[in-house]
């Protein structure tokens, strides 16, 4: 066995932290279940036999937005024919709604970067959620949207994290941090924040107590190296600040999106999402949780990774629309019964957070 | 399950014991997936190495009409339902002629409903048609409910019903209809087909002149945990005695549109894949163990050659029965998406015929 790979799996079995290159040797090793079985030990460590789900409400507010990145299917422009905006009334209709899922605990707001919308649209929204549901956690808005307030209201991302938290935003978002590499960030997401920005958000978000999640969108046109480096990156980061809570990935889904058409991109198999999920839970050390997104995943794969190291599962959603536009063909939401049932079935206990 | 108790059962597997029934249980138990997984490729690296088989095959269902009706089955129909056909001789060669436009096509996978009417002389005709000729095609056909179904409509035994199709022209027998090896299921479920020991009577005396077959294993319905341990150990002590067995297969019952639909819900790849692991480490006496990718669906199957698996089927040509019961997987695959995906996991592609010699 190679000196590197062999480093890798004494540190694995001791719990010592992997560096660059022993992450790259595992990766390419290409040792599924020896890296399942190693993930699911750093789980256990972490959250024994629990695994985690929420039952939140997805709230998009908006589709047209001003980055247009080409790896979205689900942004457009001001005027386009599936151009969507949810006036102050109708999320008013779905936090009412929403209010009437037993156990609600989350409602998600996520949405694309409106060219009209100011800061003050956002905040009111902020402001009628915590009004109809005090008692529910409010995780919004990802560090791209938070640039886009602070730009648009000539305010610093402080202050504008800091009224956010004032008015009831308890989380931040994990999205849009895609892969840091600005040779990738150049093609797929031009127009968006750099790297440095989105971590610096989170950084002051964390010292301002808002916790949040991160994320990787995976297999584009990435390379295994530039997935690692962001990995490390945002090891780097939590060391800092311990204010991440989840970590998340993304595969990436190329139906309906310029970057799938121009690349003639496929999306990844099970074997490769499986694969990221292992590795991620062995090098993100200093995370609690590696989250498995099942609407990207499909449920039997996001069932599966649980033997893979991740401990959530995510939420009961209600109604996604982002994903859903590139293609994928996983139902919009799932009731409670079924996510614990899908727990339990591996033999962990569902809790609810 | 403790991992205390894994812990034996790694033990015996690497002293290459063979588990007993409290063992496959206990496995069955155990929560512990990815170590199952590596346990049963680690067996399966010991039995049959680094190669993954696979056909350039197109299965052949002569007819959807059938006495038997058993409730988990969406294929079968009565013979003036809609939808029921009976093929003629002329669209069977006509399909074939159509598949051999396939590059490397080997040959036929021919399984079918149990006509009310048909004799076994017609059956015995088709084949004979079938082989004459496309001679060089393999023919691995029946399963051992259809062979008994044979023997009862025409009253001859079983031995003499296997002479005949095996001069013929079929060279192997199909691993269907053992459903689960129980009669108390049998019993609810498929009362009017083949028992458990009429499928294994079967088994063991094509074995004994020289056919070779396959065997399976219908999961995920009403049986119980006890009940697939103890199938897969019937099955292991019938191959102790003849050796015939090349290939096993667990089919994961797919609900939609059985009688069981409302009842039954679906296997979690997880339920699939420790199923798959499991029989790789009872099963010690079968070379092969098959991810049929048509039932799991592709992404599983992969993945399932790393939880024991050695053998991915074939590229089908159309599939029929299963899409019947809602299965989402395409209806064939291309020989190049076949090795694609073997290659992407590291192993080797190995083409083959219905006896696994390589082609």
């Amino acid at each position: 066995m190679d000196k590197i790979l062999k480093s890798a799996r004494e540190k694995i079995s001791v719990g010592e932290r992997l560096n660059f290159d022993e992450i790259i040797a595992l990766y390419n090793e290409n040792d599924l279940l020896y890296l399942a079985e190693s993930a699911r030990r750093v789980k256990e460590f972490k959250s024994g036999k629990n695994i985690f789900y929420t039952i939140n409400r997805h709230i998009n507010l908006t589709n047209v937005c001003s980055s247009n990145c080409p790896l979205c299917a689900f942004q457009c422009r001001s005027g386009d024919e599936k151009a969507f905006t949810l006036e102050i009334d109708y999320v008013e209709k779905i936090l009412l709604d929403a209010k009437k899922i037993p156990d609600l605990n989350e409602i998600h707001i996520v949405s694309a970067l409106h060219p009209e919308k100011n800061f003050d649209y956002y905040l009111d929204v902020v402001k009628l959620t915590k009004k109809i549901l005090p008692n529910v956690r409010i995780a919004a808005f990802t560090p791209v949207e938070i640039a886009n307030f602070a730009e648009k209201s000539n305010q610093t991302y402080e202050k504008i994290l800091m009224t956010l938290k004032n008015f009831g935003v308890t989380n931040l978002l994990g999205g849009g941090a895609e892969i840091f590499s600005p040779r990738v960030r150049e093609i797929i997401c031009p127009k968006k924040i750099s790297a440095d920005t989105w971590l610096e958000i989170m950084r002051i978000a964390h010292k301002l107590g808002i916790k949040s999640n991160a994320s990787m969108l995976y297999g584009h046109i990435e390379t295994i190296e530039e997935r690692v480096e962001h990995l490390l990156k945002i090891r780097e980061l939590q060391d800092e600040t311990h204010g991440f809570q989840s970590m998340l990935l993304f595969p990436f889904q190329p139906l309906n999106t310029e970057l799938g058409k121009k690349f003639n991109l496929q999306r990844v198999g099970a074997w490769e999402d499986l694969k990221m999920i292992a590795i991620t839970r062995l090098a993100l050390d200093n995370f609690e949780n590696v989250k498995s997104f099942w609407v990207m995943l499909t449920m039997p794969i996001a069932q599966l990774s649980l033997a893979f190291g991740a401990d959530d599962l995510g939420g009961t959603i209600g109604e996604e629309k982002i994903i859903h536009a590139a293609g994928v063909t996983t139902q919009k939401n799932i009731s409670r019964a079924d996510l614990e049932k899908i727990i339990r079935e591996t033999n962990y206990i569902p809790v609810q957070r | 399950m403790i991992d205390e108790d894994l812990k034996i059962i790694e033990e015996k597997i690497l002293r290459g014991e063979r588990l007993n029934f409290e063992d496959g249980l206990a496995l069955f138990r155990c929560k512990n997936l990815a170590a199952i997984g590596m346990l049963a490729d680690y067996v399966r690296k010991k039995i049959c190495g680094n190669n993954v088989f696979y056909n350039v095959n197109c299965h052949v269902n002569l007819t959807n009409i059938c006495v038997a009706r058993c409730k988990f089955c969406a294929f079968g129909r009565d013979e003036n339902s809609t939808g029921a056909y009976a093929m003629k001789i002329d669209e069977i060669i006509s399909l074939i002629e159509n598949a051999l436009k396939s590059p490397n096509m080997g040959g036929l996978h021919v399984v079918s409903g149990l006509h009310p009417t048909w004799t076994f002389e017609h059956y015995l005709e088709i084949l004979n048609t079938i082989h004459k000729k496309f001679p060089a095609l393999y023919i691995k056909g029946f399963t051992g409910v259809e062979i008994t179904h044979f023997a009862k409509i025409s009253n001859r035994n079983v031995e003499e019903i296997l002479k005949e199709l095996k001069s013929a022209g079929l060279q192997a027998i199909a691993g269907g209809g053992a459903e689960i090896l129980s009669d108390r299921v049998r019993n609810l479920l498929c009362p009017k087909k083949a028992t458990a020991d009429e499928w294994l009577n079967v088994a063991k005396i094509a074995h004994k002149l020289g056919i070779k077959s396959n065997a399976s294993m219908l999961y995920g319905h009403i049986e119980t945990i006890e009940e697939r341990v103890e199938h897969l150990i019937k099955l292991r002590e019938l191959q102790d005695e003849t050796g015939g067995f090349q290939t096993f297969i667990p089919f994961p019952f797919l609900p939609k549109n059985t009688a069981l639909e409302n009842k039954i819900s679906q296997t979690s790849m997880w339920d699939d894949l420790r199923t798959i692991a499991i029989s790789r480490l009872m099963l010690d006496n079968f070379k092969h163990i098959k991810a049929y990718w048509v039932m799991l669906g592709v992404p599983a199957a992969q993945i399932a050659l790393n939880f024991g698996a050695n053998d991915i089927d074939g590229t089908i040509h159309k599939e029929n029965i299963l899409h019947e019961a809602g299965a989402s997987s395409p209806k064939f695959l291309t020989e190049e998406k076949i090795i694609n995906l073997i290659k992407e996991i590291g192993r080797v592609p190995t083409l083959c015929d219905c006896n696994y010699n390589p082609l």
